[in-house]
């Protein structure tokens, strides 16, 4: 895989390239071309040449976005609703912010071949409450598809009619988690409910909902220009096209790097983001965010491919690459990883709720000096029931940073034990 | 603005629901929902008291506590942290004379720890209303904070 | 049917498609252990505790939300699952008050009760609870958020099935609570006090407020008559406290027990059931006749009398204006009884006992005393509390030898009986108004259109020509949408039977904890069980009541039923 190239412009293409406030300057740059040529097909089609790329989903599972546009095409019921998830709030995150202020029809755009392709008529972006500046620019962005008659009745003749309505979210990181998201749109707060069923069968008001990730919906557009065939040759076989990263932390160059994907965090880190400031060493790197896993500085030449990091128990999730030095506390970090999952929790079923308070009372112990063996052995228990047991992602992943602190930096806490005993 | 104008503009349905608390609450003075609000938002929607008081007290950008005119937003998360975030919290309590979560006695502004901003490129950052501050410094802090005491009653 | 095939615990057994995980082990004789579910609630999923391995899933998955699929294999009992409901469990405990051997609830938790069989020896956790005021402000429930485990069982009942929602979820993160708007005391709240909540709480968090105490002093104070009166409903749910099947009717060993504990003279609410029943049918033709409010609005239950006073006060002319049985029971015990036996009205004190929480909140209405403290009833006690009386005392309920009421007020009719059952009121007031109308003897006294746990019904009775149309309704959300009705003007019904609680009074909020519709059923076949064994089954054929409107009364509706029997209600919307 030496031909990985590691900077591939193709969703930030136009970045700072056109006025994001102007529809002609997007036009101009062979905007909306991809949704001319899709009203001309089929939806089956779509899905087909979307299954060909090879996607998966950018929000962090990377679920085949094709199979889950079929699965919605297929499904009973009506009317079925489309989202985009904008509520981008995964410390370490910052690609959405950037997609939706530098190039908001490109997201547009995808959204509408979507809903044409699995015929749906009404559309949702979902975007966090904190991005005002994104809400305003995607507001106006709708306004002028709407002037076009990119969206409405009867887009470009086509017969086809939809249109996008904007959601702003009030505070809350779990409702970037689908089922919160849901409930929250549909005016409760957001707590997750239970699954099965999926939204692709069951979403918003029980009925047949795609929801995807800001920068998912980016590529439909390049894949509809360029083939499925073509796009899936971009990458890597089990992970096809480009990512965005959000580079942070102790970095000289911090910023968005569109990268191919099968390049390596190594790579991405001293080419993208030339190195570490102050001549210092890497400690660990954060990958996906709070919810991701750390790994030491030996194990950076990994490279952005689902299947090579699935072998190690480890995945790219959205993106985020965070980096930290050889001076930070590793438990200090810890610490706040979690107060931010407490914080954050919906509270509505135990292990998370509970689970976060007593996760940080363990930490403390450790932090204080006065943790014992038996501390440990509790808290990794405690980590393996939150992962096994709570009800939603947020649970799932909120220890994954300490699990993987314990499996690269074990003496990190073992250090810190003070007693063997009881 | 009133709660009902707020709904007008909004719906009522539950789908606007949060919409409406959010922008009512932006017209208020003091940045926050007081009981009588929420009564009133319970009152025109039908939607059960109980259940307007389990939004408000959900989301953490609705407040029931009286807050300033601006809310400085403080990203406290990761790539903030590491990049001295504890530092601007410290500069802001020290200009501002109040504590983390406090408003000041002139009820210009309250410092919230905020979720991450989405500005880690620039870390630290705060946000206040629609603008980001990133990169922060001390002298920054204080020359931010300055742009505000100055600014008339948009 | 659908048939799935699935194997659990390695045992094949075909399901239907449809059925939980958790509905589905029980066909093979695994009970999964659970707090948040509810079979008469929607899934919760919350509480995390019935988890299970299903092959090939990445997770535990919560058996009360996954539904079976075709060749799944599960396994209920592994080490995984066992450490995994264990630390949801000590998890649970250390945020709970564990004073579990002082708690209302001792022995009757449903956390305790999993926590002891799944064999948490100690939480591992450190315990964080903050302690916060109980709610002791209502006079019928007490809210104790120290006990509460988050499961949302009280706010499901309180919302979908009362309609009221007055309990929310507040919060989030680890601070989540379970309260009314504003942290309000439940007294300040629209609460009507019907204690549904209490029945589905699986802890101790919601529980009603406990009068024991003072029932004791009474009965142990000399100078005092202490009498009792055992609502219908009671009868066939108090058994269940005992370990006996749901629906056993225990009629003889309630009367036994209560004269075990002490009680002067043991009668039967039932008999003022019957008194309702004249009276209210009385008042119905008189409406009919002089083109009174229709449709008229039954007023036993007071969960519902608190619910049309807060909500519709507007519609208060539409309701009865006869006591419930219980007040008119006390109304007579002391203003008519206590001369009869030489004895003035503060000597007596008067006990019910009831499947309710709300006549708790009843008794105590002003209009209820003879001179605002002297109450009609002193003291209501729910079938839970008589319970733990029963246990305090070492009353064998299982081996006490059955007993009956005294006289006089201890004779009733089936009419009476049937009260308990939603849809009961309305057949006991059709036996006797048709009778007194028509002049003719009913011939089939089962009037089976309006039994049953449908949420609303109808049915349709000819007095002689004239067809009188009425309704039926248990449960306010039901109440909520007749009243709806109503204020449109689009109610064409004569007559309807309003019960606060699903299923009547056999549903009640001080019934045994842990009520299902399932239930519900077994105790409404058994009331009307107990019915049929009566050899009087209609209201105006009771020779007590006849005799005491001969002796006392003199005529329905009239000057003393005026006085004693009847009432009057306040606008009191929050």
């Amino acid at each position: 895989m030496s031909n990985i190239e590691i900077t591939k412009n193709i969703l930030t293409a136009r970045f700072d390239a056109i006025n994001p406030d102007s529809i002609d300057e997007y036009i101009s740059h062979n905007g909306y071309s991809a949704l001319k040529k899709s009203l001309l097909k089929t939806g089956e089609e779509i899905i087909n040449d979307i299954k060909t790329s090879n996607l998966r989903g950018r929000g962090g599972a990377a679920f085949p976005t094709g199979i889950k546009m079929e699965a919605v095409l297929k499904a009973y019921g009506s009317p079925k609703y489309i989202i985009c998830n904008a509520d981008e709030g995964e410390p370490g995150n910052f690609k959405d912010r950037y997609l939706m202020e530098k190039d908001p029809h490109q997201i547009i755009e995808g959204i509408i071949i979507c809903a044409y392709a699995t015929d749906i008529k009404h559309g949702y972006i979902f975007i966090r409450g904190e991005y005002i500046n994104a809400i305003n620019i995607m507001r106006k962005a709708l306004e002028q598809a709407r002037v076009k008659g990119y969206l409405g009745d009867n887009i470009l003749d086509s017969g086809y009619s939809f249109d996008i309505e904007i959601y702003t979210g009030a505070g809350s990181y779990v409702c970037g988690e689908e089922f919160a998201l849901l409930v929250t749109i549909e005016g409760k707060p957001g707590r997750s409910t239970y699954k099965p069923p999926f939204p692709t069968t069951s979403g918003l008001y029980n009925k047949p909902t795609q929801i995807n990730n800001v920068e998912t919906f980016c590529n439909i557009p390049h894949i509809i220009n360029m083939g499925g065939e073509e796009f899936s040759k971009i990458g890597t076989s089990s992970s096809t096209g480009t990512k965005l990263i959000s580079l942070s932390g102790n970095i000289i160059s911090p910023g968005l790097y569109e990268v191919e994907l099968g390049t390596s965090i190594r790579d991405i880190i001293n080419k993208l983001g030339n190195g570490i400031p102050n001549n210092r060493k890497i400690k660990m790197v954060q990958i996906g965010g709070a919810s991701g896993p750390i790994i030491p500085e030996n194990m950076l030449d990994i490279k952005l491919d689902t299947k090579e990091m699935k072998k190690l128990d480890l995945c790219f999730g959205s993106g985020a690459i965070i980096v930290m030095d050889d001076r930070i506390d590793v438990l200090d970090i810890l610490k706040r990883i979690t107060e931010f999952f407490h914080h954050e929790s919906c509270g509505k079923c135990t292990p998370c709720r509970e689970g976060l308070t007593q996760m940080l009372i363990l930490l403390d112990r450790f932090t204080d000096g006065i943790a014992t063996t038996n501390d440990l052995a509790l808290l990794e228990i405690l980590m393996e029931t939150m992962n096994q047991a709570s009800i939603c992602g947020l649970g799932q992943a909120a220890p994954i940073a300490t699990q993987k602190v314990l499996e690269y930096f074990r003496e990190e806490f073992t250090n810190k034990i003070c007693s063997t005993d009881s | 603005m009133l709660v009902k104008e707020a709904l007008d503009k909004y719906g009522k349905t539950p789908d606007k629901l949060i919409g409406a608390m959010l922008a009512y609450q932006k017209s208020t003075l003091c940045n926050y929902l007081t009981e009588e609000d929420i009564k009133e938002f319970a009152k025109e929607t039908k939607i059960p008291e109980s259940r307007i008081y389990s939004i408000a007290s959900f989301y953490s950008l609705l407040s029931m506590k009286e807050r300033g005119k601006y809310i400085v937003m403080v990203c406290y998360d990761v790539p903030c942290y590491i990049n001295g975030s504890v530092n601007v919290v410290n500069e802001l309590e020290k200009i501002l004379e109040i504590k983390m979560g406090q408003t000041t006695t002139d009820k210009l502004f309250t410092i919230e720890y905020s979720s991450c901003l989405g500005c880690c490129d620039k870390a630290p950052a705060l946000q206040i209303g629609a603008t980001l501050y990133g990169n922060l410094t001390p002298e920054k802090i204080s020359s931010i904070l300055s742009t505000y005491r100055g600014k008339k009653d948009e | 049917m659908n048939m799935l095939n699935i194997k659990i615990n390695n045992k094949e057994i075909k399901v239907a498609k449809g059925t939980s995980i958790l509905n589905a082990a029980k066909e093979v004789g695994i009970n999964i252990p659970n707090l948040c579910y509810h079979p008469d609630q929607e899934v919760k999923a919350n509480c995390r505790v019935c988890v299970v391995e299903v092959h090939g899933a990445k997770t535990l998955q919560a058996s009360c939300a996954t539904e079976v699929k075709e060749g799944m294999v599960i396994r209920t009992n592994t080490q995984k699952v066992r450490q995994a409901r264990k630390v949801v469990i000590e998890l649970l405990l250390a945020n709970h008050d564990m004073d579990c051997t002082s708690c209302k609830k001792n022995n009757q938790c449903g956390l305790q009760e999993i926590a002891a069989n799944i064999g948490v020896r100690e939480s591992r956790f450190e315990n964080v609870l903050e302690k916060q005021e109980i709610d002791t402000s209502s006079p019928a429930i007490e809210r104790d958020p120290n006990k509460c485990i988050r499961c949302g069982r009280c706010i499901q009942m309180c919302t979908e099935v009362q309609g009221l929602a007055i309990l929310d979820y507040v919060g989030r993160g680890g601070l989540v609570d379970i309260k009314p708007a504003f942290g309000m005391y439940l007294n300040n709240t629209a609460c009507v006090a019907c204690g549904q909540c209490s029945v589905v709480c699986p802890v101790a968090a919601i529980t009603e407020k406990e009068d024991i105490e003072q029932v004791w002093e009474a009965i142990n104070n000399p100078n005092k008559t202490v009498i009792v009166q055992t609502a219908p409903a009671v009868r066939v749910s108090l058994g269940e406290e005992f370990g006996m099947e749901p629906g056993k009717i225990v009629t003889g060993k309630l009367v036994a027990s209560l004269r075990a504990l002490g009680f002067d003279k043991i009668f039967d609410t039932d008999f003022t059931a019957d008194l309702t029943i004249i009276e209210e049918g009385h008042e119905l033709l008189k409406r009919l006749n002089e083109g009174g409010t229709l449709p008229m609005l039954t007023s036993c239950s007071p969960g519902w009398i608190n619910f049309i006073e807060q909500y519709y006060p507007n519609l208060l002319p539409h309701l009865s204006s006869c006591k419930s049985p219980q007040q008119m029971f006390g109304a007579l015990v002391k203003g008519y009884y206590a001369e009869k036996i030489g004895k003035s009205p503060e000597d007596i004190f008067s006990v019910s006992i009831m499947p309710c929480t709300a006549k708790k909140f009843e008794a105590k209405r002003e209009e209820m005393s003879i001179d605002g403290k002297n109450f009609d009833v002193d003291v209501v006690l729910t079938t839970r509390e008589l319970a733990k009386m029963l246990r305090q005392a070492g009353v064998d309920f299982n081996m006490i030898e059955e007993e009956k009421y005294d006289a006089p007020f201890g004779l009733s009719s089936g009419a009476g009986v049937i009260f308990g059952a939603t849809g009961g009121v309305m057949e006991a007031a059709l036996r006797t108004v048709y009778e007194v109308v028509t002049g003719k003897t009913l011939e089939n006294l089962d009037f089976k259109a309006v039994r049953g746990l449908e949420g609303i019904k109808e049915a349709k009775i000819d007095l002689d020509g004239t067809i009188v149309k009425v309704a039926i309704v248990h449960s306010l959300s039901k109440a909520k949408k007749i009243m709806e009705l109503i204020k449109e003007g689009k109610a064409d019904y004569s007559f309807i039977e309003i019960m606060c609680c699903p299923g009547g009074c056999i549903g009640g909020g001080g019934q045994p904890f842990g009520g299902t519709d399932e239930l519900r059923i077994k105790r409404i076949n058994a009331i009307y069980e107990a019915d049929k064994e009566l050899p009087i089954r209609k209201s105006h054929e009771n020779p007590a009541v006849n005799k005491l409107y001969k002796e006392f009364l003199i005529e329905p509706l009239g000057e003393k039923s005026h006085h004693l029997l009847h009432t009057k209600y306040v606008d009191r919307k929050k």
